[in-house]
């Protein structure tokens, strides 16, 4: 029997758990050529600011054992030419896109928000308060509670469509975080965004980095994104979005049974175009194989009764 | 497209620097200046795919008759380090994980006006399938340098498309001793019409060719090198400043998807050495 993949986000119906992470799938359409988007869950569209951002100087990314280090620095092309350019695209696709922002200041974040909620081929904004490649990229909203409640107090007061907040791992709890942004008004949290790190060329005696610093991700960073999002899980009633080095579909359903509603897949699209939906099919035959009938049986199932 | 491909070849042709052939699938074709993401193996470390220029193209008959023909292309590459080490020690049938052909290629040009090819060591990569698409229409000139003679790479094969080749080692070890650019710049001085410049190779040697060109007038397009995840423009790792950048007045442009090949005088360059 085909299992039911269906899961819902808040206000949002995803036909299966597995959507695009920000940053790493453009804005949907750099991907239509390796991706039939019919056949994911969602994207998630490279995240926006008011004003177009040119990012940060190169070297931006190195590879590291296991990830990869980058520091684009959130260049992006800002919410007028987003307007104008992208959504076109998204209005051809029947998939829910998903809008990440970010701002300089809670009234920026609430600027953005209002503008993104009168975009009807939006179907969710994604807030970002935790980028760590640049000085205000949210980071410095996404590590202190009572500024992260800010700005999603903010942005909940601008915006109807289903609120997500992507929070940082970059905190001593990340509980207290999910909790401040679950008592403002969040509708979901997607978690985690990349871990601050130094990559190191030892003959200059400098950073690799033009940024000096960057965020880690791909594989090497899971089990700290497993652990977060099962504590998150327990802490908070909202839906979970599991974020963190799932390549393939056995990750993706391990984030399921920490608690996550739904994933989302980064690093590994840049190594497979198509990574988001073979990561899709597989969790698929993964439950037929197992016999489990819905995907939603299986969320936050970790036994740790041993 | 993403295709799994088949080793037919790889081979160490100078000290450092290989030549891979590999099989690619019915109806692959690659512009001159395209490039292709490798992943190396199928593991998580080395993670990501790395970018190798195309320096051929062909479909080989095999001997046997009824056998198919085979599509390949071919790559050349230095090892200079994880994963390029790990290709160097890859056989003939292992497999090989391609993405590609991606990016923007060389603009041919007119027909008829000189074409001078710049390259330096394995910058001359892309320029192979170039030379072969040039020799058609115009005569063509490389201008290879290196540090040493191990990296002078292919001229036989460029000699053999009917290129004129002229070289050039930092430390007198093949052709003359010093820059190639000083021998690009004699070629312009005494040029008796139009012509049209292609560079790949080290970002100092590609800056000299930019100003070289820079009070000519001539066209000259640069293939670049950039660190990338993706190749297809998604992760903006590679990008490069183009010529009006500023801090104020941001302006790159993403080497993957814009490039690797750009006109010299869109991009901006460092003072002249």
């Amino acid at each position: 029997m085909k299992p039911d993949m269906n899961v819902r986000i808040a206000g949002i119906n995803l036909r299966n758990p597995v959507m695009a992470a920000s940053g790493t799938f453009g804005y949907g359409e750099e991907f239509a050529e390796y991706v039939d988007l019919a056949k994911i869950g969602a994207f998630v569209t490279k995240g926006l600011s008011l004003r177009p951002r040119a990012g940060n100087p190169t070297p931006r990314i190195v590879e590291t054992p296991g990830g990869m280090l980058n520091a684009i620095g959130l260049q992006n092309v800002g919410i007028e030419a987003f307007i104008e350019k992208k959504v076109p695209f998204l209005r051809s696709v029947d998939t829910p896109a998903i809008a990440n922002f970010f701002g300089n200041t809670i009234d920026e974040y609430a600027e953005l928000a209002r503008r993104l909620d009168e975009i009807p081929e939006i179907a969710a904004l994604e807030v970002n308060i935790s980028c760590p490649t640049v000085k205000q990229g949210g980071i410095v909203f996404g590590t202190d509670p009572k500024s992260a409640a800010d700005v999603v107090s903010a942005c909940r007061a601008a915006t109807t469509k289903t609120l997500i907040v992507k929070l940082s791992p970059n905190v001593t709890d990340v509980v207290v975080m999910a909790r401040a942004c679950a008592d403002a008004g969040a509708d979901s949290l997607s978690l985690i965004n990349t871990l601050t790190g130094l990559a190191i060329d030892l003959n200059r005696r400098q950073p690799v980095l033009a940024n000096i610093t960057g965020g880690l991700s791909g594989p090497a960073i899971k089990p700290i994104a497993l652990r977060m999002v099962w504590q998150v899980a327990q802490a908070v009633k909202l839906p979970i979005i599991g974020i963190g080095g799932i390549m393939n579909a056995t990750d993706a359903l391990e984030f399921i049974v920490a608690g996550a509603t739904a994933v989302q897949v980064g690093t590994a699209s840049f190594i497979n175009p198509s990574a988001v939906q073979s990561i899709a099919e597989g969790m698929e035959f993964w439950m037929r194989e197992n016999g489990i009938a819905s995907v939603n049986s299986l969320i936050g199932t970790l036994d740790v009764s041993r | 497209m993403q295709f799994i491909s088949m080793i037919l070849s790889n081979v160490e042709i100078s000290p450092g620097y290989w030549r891979m052939r590999l099989s690619a699938p019915q109806g692959f074709s690659a512009a001159p200046g395209q490039f292709v993401m490798v992943r190396v193996n199928n593991a998580i470390d080395p993670l990501l795919r790395r970018p190798f220029g195309v320096f051929d193209v062909g479909v080989s008959t095999p001997p046997q008759s009824g056998a198919v023909s085979q599509p390949y292309f071919e790559m050349l590459y230095r090892v200079v380090g994880k994963g390029t080490a790990m290709l160097a020690t890859l056989h003939e049938t292992d497999l090989l994980d391609i993405l590609g052909p991606l990016g923007r290629g060389f603009t041919l040009g007119a027909a008829g006006e000189e074409k001078l090819i710049v390259g330096g060591g394995v910058g001359l990569a892309p320029l192979y399938l170039l030379a072969r698409e040039l020799v058609k229409q115009s005569p063509v000139r490389l201008f290879a340098g290196g540090r040493t003679r191990d990296d002078i790479l292919c001229i036989t094969e460029f000699e053999r498309l009917g290129v004129e080749c002229y070289t050039a080692t930092e430390d007198g070890s093949l052709g003359e001793c010093g820059l190639v650019t000083e021998a690009l710049v004699r070629r312009l001085d005494t040029l008796p019409g139009r012509a049209a410049i292609y560079a790949c190779g080290p970002h100092g040697m590609l800056n000299a060719v930019a100003a070289i060109v820079g009070n000519r007038q001539i066209p000259c397009q640069v293939s670049l090198e950039g660190y990338m995840a993706c190749g297809v423009g998604a992760c903006l790792g590679c990008v490069a400043p183009g010529h009006g950048h500023s801090v104020e007045k941001p302006d790159f442009r993403c080497v993957c998807t814009e490039g690797p090949v750009f006109e010299a005088g869109l991009l901006q360059w460092g003072p002249a050495i």
